[in-house]
């Protein structure tokens, strides 16, 4: 169970509107969430429910309508554009579904990008990119370009940079759903092993029901809003609805 | 990024090359016929002033002055020398019947002020022979050449004779002058013998040239000679300018040259423009990704500024190495091509504008980009 001091996220009745008049469209009704540091958080349900818009909200690259949400003390709404920015590249790493590396850029140089955006010197940016590509298994890919790895090997890639800059929170979205099933399963265990730490939290969406024992949480979302959190003791059956 | 895209990376830095070719060629083009309407300007270089009818509007506007003009110049205050220059198209008949028009130069017969700037054959004095005129080396090769049966030329040479206005003229020197406007060949003669080649008429000196004495301010010259002939006095460089103005004016070469230019920055804008904002467009995944992880719009900015100057650098410098070789290649053509520095900023200025306004309508795109673009797939 994690320890109720360590909040990393925490969200009281967010709410999210896209669109106006006819076409206006709840896409968050009034969010309750809490999440700890050294645990993995998994945002679960169908499409439409809300679950994209929750973590672009935590994750600060969305502003939300109402409600209070906090990332480590930290509200984006009070922050202005540029500092939002400098937050988000300072604390938060990012897994995208499709990976998104840029494609002229070899494992290293992207794995360095959010080091390099932070004003660090490149050489040292790609060393350092270098050390974590070894720690998840890539020594031998340092310099291939996106294109010519495999897609399991590309979000390892995706996983590395998002964790090169030691952010408190990661968020992933559907870090699994454009791999197969066991390449998915061997990209959570690394996510498990490397990325998930005391001192950090991790926020997964999925609709992927076979990576849902990862997690040491599930928050299900219907409709904009979390119809309830089960809490998973990884080391035994005991699951707690809470 | 725009690397990555072979297609539309050469689809732009052809674009860019084909811009920067159009506006240097066509510009280069311009600059060399509007060169070309003071050439004779520019090769009598020695006087300072040339003094004129006031109604002169340009160099090849020719309104004659009474001979004795000449003298009243001479007697203002400040004037060194004053020298008649006569200039005027006469018809030559050469050896095999035909006629050609020829732009006559009348030289002072003392001091042969005036003349060609360089001797190719015979010497300038050689003018105070008898009948003789010295050609130029253009239009001894073109239009003054033989053309025998078999239709080979021949290039007139010194000994040749030619008639002017039924005058007989020898050949005794061929030089070298800048070509002029109206491309017709140069012939140069002594003052007398010019007005009697041309039609009998009771004024025939075009201009007085004029030296200013060492020290004499040349624009206080010009006015005193105003004011004290009441006839035009311009320095060389404002008759210059005077007659770039007219040709600007009164003729549509400037819009003719003109409109290809601004065709030139058109298709630039379009072509660059529409493919970097595409290129943009199917980037726009990553730029979101940066920005979600902390990059700035700055930053980003940079990246799009530093892709377009890239670019921009290498279609201007291919331009404008493709319109050097056309004027290389051209040289010795009639084609005028004149290619200084400052057409070279200008065309430069010129793709840095396109690659700006290229850049400016992805860098809109990027700056409203919201970075939660990157959560959906």
């Amino acid at each position: 169970m994690p320890n109720t001091d360590n909040i990393a996220v925490h969200c009281k009745g967010v709410t999210k509107t896209y669109g106006s008049g006819s076409t206006r469209v709840h896409a968050l009704g009034g969010v309750d969430l809490e999440v700890h540091t050294g645990e993995l958080m998994m945002l679960v349900g169908p499409s439409g429910s809300g679950k994209t818009t929750l973590i672009s909200v935590i994750a600060g690259v969305l502003d939300r309508d109402g409600g209070e949400c906090l990332v480590f003390g930290h509200d984006f709404k009070s922050m202005n554009h540029h500092e939002k920015t400098r937050y988000r590249g300072q604390n938060i790493g990012f897994v995208f579904q499709m990976f998104n590396l840029i494609p002229t850029l070899t494992a290293a140089e992207n794995v360095a990008v959010p080091l390099i955006i932070s004003g660090a010197k490149r050489r040292e940016a790609i060393d350092r990119a270098r050390d974590i590509l070894c720690r998840v298994g890539l020594s031998d890919r340092t310099n291939s370009l996106p294109p010519e790895l495999s897609g399991g090997q590309q979000q390892r890639v995706a996983i590395a940079r998002a964790m090169l800059h030691n952010p408190k929170l990661i968020v992933c979205d559907e870090p699994t759903s454009a791999l197969d099933h066991e390449t998915g399963y061997r990209v959570m265990e690394l996510l498990r092993e490397v990325a998930v730490g005391v001192d950090r939290a991790f926020i997964v969406v999925t609709h992927d029901a076979r990576i849902f024992q990862f997690a040491d949480r599930i928050a299900k979302m219907d409709d904009g809003y979390i119809i309830g959190v089960e809490s998973l003791n990884r080391n035994s059956s005991d699951n707690k609805k809470m | 990024m725009l690397v990555g895209n072979r297609a539309k990376y050469l689809g732009i830095v052809v674009g860019l090359t084909f811009a920067s070719l159009l506006i240097t060629q066509q510009s280069a083009i311009f600059v060399g016929l509007m060169t070309r309407t003071f050439g004779f300007l520019t090769d009598t270089a020695l006087p300072d002033i040339w003094v004129m009818d006031p109604k002169v509007q340009y160099i090849d506007d020719l309104k004659p002055l009474k001979e004795t003009e000449s003298l009243r110049v001479r007697s203002v205050q400040g004037v060194a020398w004053a020298v008649p220059l006569y200039k005027g198209l006469l018809k030559a008949r050469l050896p095999n019947g035909t006629f050609q028009t020829c732009n006559v130069i009348g030289l002072d017969d003392e001091t042969l002020i005036g003349g060609p700037p360089r001797m190719l054959q015979g010497q300038m004095a050689d003018l105070r022979r008898s009948d003789a005129v010295i050609v130029d080396v253009v239009g001894a090769r073109g239009k003054l050449a033989s053309i025998l049966p078999d239709g080979r030329r021949v290039p007139m040479k010194i000994g040749d004779t030619m008639e002017l206005n039924d005058h007989r003229a020898v050949v005794v020197g061929i030089c070298q002058v800048q070509r002029t406007f109206q491309s017709q060949p140069v012939v140069y003669t002594t003052f007398s013998r010019a007005t009697t080649f041309s039609p009998r008429e009771r004024k025939q000196m075009s201009f007085v040239l004029v030296k200013a004495k060492p020290g004499q301010d040349l624009q206080t010259l010009c006015r005193r000679i105003r004011k004290e002939t009441g006839l035009a006095a311009y320095t060389r460089d404002e008759f210059k300018k005077i007659t770039i103005s007219y040709y600007r004016k009164y003729t549509g070469i400037p819009i003719n040259f003109g409109t290809t230019v601004v065709l030139g920055f058109i298709v630039g804008i379009a072509i660059a423009g529409q493919t970097f904002y595409n290129f943009t467009l199917d980037n726009l995944r990553y730029f979101g990704t940066l920005k979600a992880m902390g990059a700035s719009d700055f930053m980003l900015l940079r990246m799009i500024l530093l892709q377009a100057t890239m670019v921009g650098g290498i279609g201007y410098g291919l331009g404008v190495g493709a319109a050097s070789a056309f004027g290389l290649l051209s040289g010795h053509t009639e084609l005028s091509f004149r290619l200084p520095w400052q057409l070279l900023a200008f065309s430069a200025i010129a793709i840095m504008l396109i690659c700006a306004i290229s850049a400016a309508l992805s860098m809109w795109k990027v700056i409203r980009l919201e970075p939660a673009v990157v959560f959906k797939s």
